[in-house]
């Protein structure tokens, strides 16, 4: 068998990318992924999709996506609903630190047409009437960010791309990548060999690994991050919460249903994606003391899944000169789902050879080597 | 008796119609067919259901049922309220 590319990862980003590409006109794209679709980090992500962060490329590669995610729905021509929700984030600050930093966060995001804006704990409490008021100092509100369903938009470009003829193999694991004299020969799986002079990797929580199968070494790990979900209820609450000193992400979906996160400090670099009793207790307690009222809800599952972190915790899309028809798509510390839409763009872009839509210096993997990374992200939980 | 009428999950509202749309679709693995229906991602988390998808999908592709994976099961067994999560949590502390 012989591919143009071929893309390890059917996860939002490579599905993303595979339709960016065919759309483009590319033909004979291959995608492989190990698992079921949406088995890895994407299908196990909060599905929030937000616009406010703290550095320049975060806010503009969100801005993108979020313009992207509001003709998905008909540009992509799916049959089911993505359920694509625009009711905000509202992000509370509880202390002063917070309140400053939010003050230019907001600024930051203004400067590239992001409409957040500072919120008192009063007109905080008009959005979220359920918040508790005694531990918010103020909060920063966007409207226009706000939820998707992670599966039903994988499903869309999925078919997306099979429409346009992509090739999709589920279950099947890249076992090697060929190199001669610095150039991809070919790519083999459990099933097939496949002649390529191209890769993507787009291997999410895997990335590091699908690097070394080509030796390109990608200075990203992987971390377990946990979340939960609860039966469902009428809707109470319009905006995802999110709070970075208390450590939670909680909205609740269009289902019914509130998803709620938070991250473990102490947890350790690897591949697990287990559940644990102690995350359960925390995010209990976190929940209950931010949204009271959510005490009465119960909890109907919960699990885990991987954030591929990069050391500035901004998203790696590139070439490298370490081998020839090597690109990357990894690193995305958490938001690899919301930003898919800009990944599949940039990197096609850059695939393609045409000239990028924005400036990609800040999300070349040799932003690393060369230490040239200025920015890094604190706007994440 | 409609398809349509005969409710496979009853914790997400899933007729049997749902189940054979998605499977000619081309979506025979039960994780995916969850993930797209949201069958099993109730309360009894496939208890009732899982069978029964599974069962149309050996069927769909002429497998023995045995054949056919489930999908996994997760925490918690049962539902409990996050406020009984927070005061159990006191109590042993």
């Amino acid at each position: 068998m012989k591919a143009n590319i071929v893309i390890i990862g059917g996860g939002i980003s490579g599905v993303s990318i595979a339709y960016n590409l065919a759309k483009k006109g590319m033909k004979d794209i291959v995608v492989f992924d190990d698992n079921y679709m949406t088995g890895g980090a994407t299908g196990r992500c909060g599905a929030g999709v937000r616009q406010q962060w703290g550095t320049l490329m975060n806010c503009k590669l969100a801005k993108m996506s979020i313009d992207f995610f509001e003709k998905a729905q008909e540009e992509l021509k799916y049959h089911r609903d993505v359920e694509f929700k625009q009711e905000g984030y509202l992000i509370v600050a509880t202390n002063k630190e917070e309140d400053e930093r939010f003050i230019e966060n907001v600024k930051l995001q203004n400067s590239v047409g992001i409409p957040t804006r500072i919120c008192t704990v009063e007109e905080a409490l008009e959005i979220v009437p359920h918040l508790n008021k005694d531990i918010v100092t103020s909060a920063a509100f966007c409207h226009t960010d706000g939820h998707l369903n992670p599966f039903l938009m994988t499903d869309a470009y999925y078919v997306a791309a099979k429409r346009l003829g992509v090739t999709f193999y589920y279950r099947e694991k890249v076992n090697e990548i060929v190199t001669k004299n610095k150039k991809i020969v070919k790519v083999i799986t459990d099933n097939y060999e496949i002649e390529t002079s191209k890769v993507v990797n787009a291997a999410g929580g895997y990335s590091k690994e699908v690097g070394d199968l080509a030796g390109v070494d990608i200075p990203v790990y992987s971390e377990n991050h946990e979340i939960l979900v609860t039966e469902p209820i009428e809707k109470v609450q319009g905006p995802m919460v999110i709070s970075f000193s208390k450590n939670i992400y909680c909205q609740q979906v269009p289902h019914g249903s509130f998803i709620m996160g938070r991250s473990n400090p102490l947890v350790e670099h690897n591949h697990d994606i287990s559940s644990t009793h102690d995350f359960l207790d925390e995010m209990s307690k976190t929940a209950v003391e931010l949204l009271p009222p959510l005490g009465k809800l119960r909890v109907t599952r919960q699990w885990g899944g991987s954030y591929n972190l990069s050391p500035d915790r901004q998203p790696i899309i590139s070439d490298t000169d370490q081998l020839e028809g090597y690109y990357i798509a990894c690193g995305f510390s958490g938001h690899g789902f919301m930003f898919a839409p800009v990944t599949g763009l940039l990197l096609s872009e850059v695939i393609l050879g045409e000239k990028t839509t924005i400036d990609m210096t800040d999300l070349h993997l040799d932003r690393f080597k060369n230490k040239t990374f200025k920015a890094y992200e604190k706007s994440v939980v | 008796m409609s398809n349509k009428d005969i409710i496979i999950c009853r914790c997400e509202d899933v007729s049997l119609q749902d189940i054979h749309d998605c499977l000619d679709e081309g979506y025979t693995d039960f994780e995916v067919i969850k993930r797209i229906l949201r069958v099993g991602m109730g309360p009894c988390q496939a208890n009732t259901c899982g069978l029964l998808v599974q069962r149309e999908i050996a069927k769909y592709l002429k497998t023995p049922l045995k054949e056919i994976k489930i999908h996994k099961i997760r925490p918690l067994v049962t539902g409990v309220k996050l406020q009984s999560i927070v005061e159990n949590s006191k109590n042993e502390s």
